[in-house]
């Protein structure tokens, strides 16, 4: 491997691990608050990609030439907030009557909701493939050598990290962050506090799809193929860079997503192609091995 | 209390009346994609086959009765035609099965048909193991020894490539089959196969950017891409975004609309083999389109006049047995020489395989241009 193909391949992996970092980042903040795993967050991603798919060709023509960036932002913007309604309104319905049963109840409930939006998608949408429009025009940068980075690899990357300092700002220094970190160290003891664990919640909700929203426009204008399952396979393979990074990690989710992007990659663009997510997956459990908690988890002693 | 009963005894008696009156009709089963990753194909070849039914029974049918269709969506997945099959033939009595595009699909299916001594025509599936199952599984189009030549035949000659790089959806039987068959062609016609990577398709991979790093590092003349449309769309796009420059082959699974939709001018100007062109001069194809365009209004791909012609030549053999018993109407689909349909001269050979040309298209977004056809 040439030190030019070797570079490519860098740029190819990092710009798809920024996806699965974006979704797995929605992963992980539900993960660390209620210690669940939200199977419907891929779905929730295939719906924001839905949104931009329906929104584009209405709002785009009102924001000719130059005003573009202003039209895209629109879609973008009204995309994350149908999302976060959409995961409140899962929330709602489908989980909060669940709170106090056993963990495992609402995974199920977890998978139903999944497999609801995934078949009811295929419903209201139709079943088959549709071509995304083209929301901003996917093109090589210049002054870049033999190398190519697209525009929207460019954007993927650069949004991730946006959001990646915004969520760490808000979990760390605004209330509703110190909120979070407290119903998530004890929820009992938070709502004993004055913490009002419903609001908290819903409030996770609505940022972690509004995430899953955001992704499912970048994911579809680089890929743009779009269709009611196509939130499955990201979906897993963000809760696999969730996990690898340590659960409940947002940092970690990030750098899972992104180590999980460059090792397919690479394996993908060897012999051994076939064989991509079985070396990927390979990999990731011989991590596990080592630092059961992830990359970046803390391992926890159970106090008896 | 009498008005009660009245209502509910007539009722019953209008639906066992209606249902006799079904039972009469001649039941087609057909399995196929309507939904899901490869769901233009099912949906155009089932519209071929709902034409060809229409046609049949406007002029009054095949011995004296209808022939009712009953389709069922396989979703593109493994592990629904086999029940979708079970269940044509079990609970609709099915007389004979119409299935499916995709070889993969088709070859879950053919094996219940065999042992229930059902006749199978598919009309699009195009990998040799499928009629390979039983003396009861036939289709209607060519095979991919052939098809993989053609496009070998076509590197060499019209592009005048000497190295080819291969991408392959592992997924899938089709285009492994056919990675097979224009490998062999092409080195053993003093071509070389520069880089060989793979995928799997069926809406799992959708990021194929590794691969084609690795495969523009190797500097091919052209790239052969035996996938289906939406893998073909995408992978167009990235290896244009990667500044790969050579034009992308393909074979029949790259027929379908959606494909321009979804690689847009990226894959504009690369090259497909298939079983038709609306393009085709000829009043039999002619016909076809007008009809087609008339009910559907929509531009026929190559799927929906390979479903036309596998219903047609059912009805044919159906007529030609006298009977529905399927081992009669087997020996009659195995009789069936010379059959002239809309995707040319129908004989179907010992292999219970289709002997036809194929053509070569370009993709041009708004309707593909013709290029040439090559015979077998």
């Amino acid at each position: 491997m040439t030190r030019v193909e070797f570079l490519q391949q860098l740029i190819n992996g990092v710009s798809l691990g920024a996806f699965y970092a974006l979704i797995a980042l929605g992963y992980t903040m539900v993960y660390g608050v209620l210690r669940f795993i939200n199977f419907a967050h891929g779905d929730v991603f295939m719906l924001g990609a839905f949104s931009g798919y329906y929104l584009t060709p209405r709002v785009l023509p009102h924001f000719p030439g130059a005003f573009a960036p202003i039209g895209v932002a629109i879609v973008l913007l009204s995309t994350m907030c149908i999302c976060a309604v959409v995961g409140m309104t899962i929330e709602r319905l489908a989980y909060r009557p669940l709170r106090k049963r056993p963990k495992l109840t609402v995974l199920i409930t977890a998978i139903g909701v999944s497999l609801f939006l995934e078949y009811g998608g295929q419903f209201v949408f139709g079943p088959d493939p549709k071509a995304f429009p083209e929301l901003v025009v996917d093109r090589p940068l210049e002054h870049t050598g033999a190398l190519t980075i697209t525009t929207t690899q460019v954007a993927a990357f650069a949004v991730t990290i946006l959001l990646l300092i915004t969520l760490t700002f808000i979990v760390k220094r605004t209330r509703l962050g110190r909120a979070m970190r407290a119903v998530s160290n004890n929820a009992t003891a938070a709502t004993l506090m004055g913490v009002n664990i419903d609001t908290v919640i819903s409030f996770t909700f609505a940022l972690g799809s509004a995430l899953a929203g955001a992704a499912g426009i970048l994911y579809s204008i680089s890929y743009p193929s779009i269709d009611p399952l196509m939130g499955l396979l990201p979906g897993v393979k963000a809760f696999v860079a969730a996990v690898l990074g340590g659960i409940g990690n947002i940092p970690g989710a990030a750098v899972g997503g992104i180590v999980l992007g460059v090792v397919e990659t690479f394996v993908a663009g060897s012999r051994f192609s076939t064989y991509r997510d079985a070396i990927a997956f390979a990999l990731l459990i011989g991590i596990l091995l080592f630092r059961p908690s992830g990359i970046f988890g803390r391992s926890q002693v159970e106090k008896v | 209390m009498k008005s009660i009963f009245t209502i509910p005894i007539a009722a019953a008696a209008v639906v066992i009346a209606l249902s006799s009156l079904r039972a009469q009709d001649i039941v087609v089963g057909e399995f196929a994609s309507l939904t899901g990753s490869e769901a233009t194909f099912g949906i155009n070849s089932s519209n071929g086959v709902e034409l060809a039914k229409e046609e049949v029974n406007n002029a009054g049918g095949v011995l004296g009765r209808k022939i009712r269709i009953v389709v069922e969506d396989d979703q593109s997945k493994p592990g629904q035609p086999s029940a979708a099959v079970k269940k044509l033939i079990a609970s609709d009595k099915a007389v004979a099965i119409i299935g499916e595009i995709a070889s993969s699909r088709s070859l879950e299916a053919a094996p219940i048909c065999q042992e229930a001594k059902i006749p199978m025509v598919s009309p699009g599936s195009t990998n040799p193991r499928v009629t390979e199952v039983g003396d009861y599984i036939f289709r209607v189009c060519f095979i991919d020894p052939f098809q993989g030549t053609v496009m070998a035949k076509f590197a060499i000659d019209n592009l005048k490539a000497k190295k080819v790089a291969i991408l392959t959806d592992v997924r899938n039987d089709y285009s492994v089959g056919l990675t097979k068959y224009f490998k062999e062609y092409f080195t053993t016609h003093g071509g070389q196969v520069v880089s060989e990577r793979s995928f799997s398709g069926g809406g799992t991979d959708r990021d194929f950017r590794a691969q084609l790093t690795a495969i523009k590092a190797a500097q091919p003349e052209a790239i052969f891409v035996p996938g289906y449309y939406t893998e073909a769309g995408l992978i167009a796009k990235q290896a244009r975004s990667l500044g790969i420059k050579v034009p992308l082959l393909g074979g029949d699974g790259w027929d379908s609309p959606k494909l321009s939709e979804i690689g847009g001018s990226a894959i504009d100007g690369c090259y497909f083999s298939t079983h038709f062109s609306p393009k085709d001069q000829n009043p039999k194809v002619q016909d076809f389109v007008h009809k087609y365009q008339a009910k559907f209004n929509a531009m026929p791909d190559g799927m929906a006049p390979l479903g036309y012609d596998a219903m047609m030549i059912l009805a044919d053999a159906i007529k030609t047995a006298g009977t529905t018993d399927g081992t009669k109407v087997r020996d009659a689909l195995a009789q069936i020489k010379n059959y002239d349909g809309v995707t040319g001269k129908i004989t179907i050979n010992e292999k219970r395989n289709a002997t036809k040309s194929a053509v070569v298209l370009k993709v041009n977004s708004k309707q593909n241009d013709y290029v040439a056809t090559v015979a077998p």
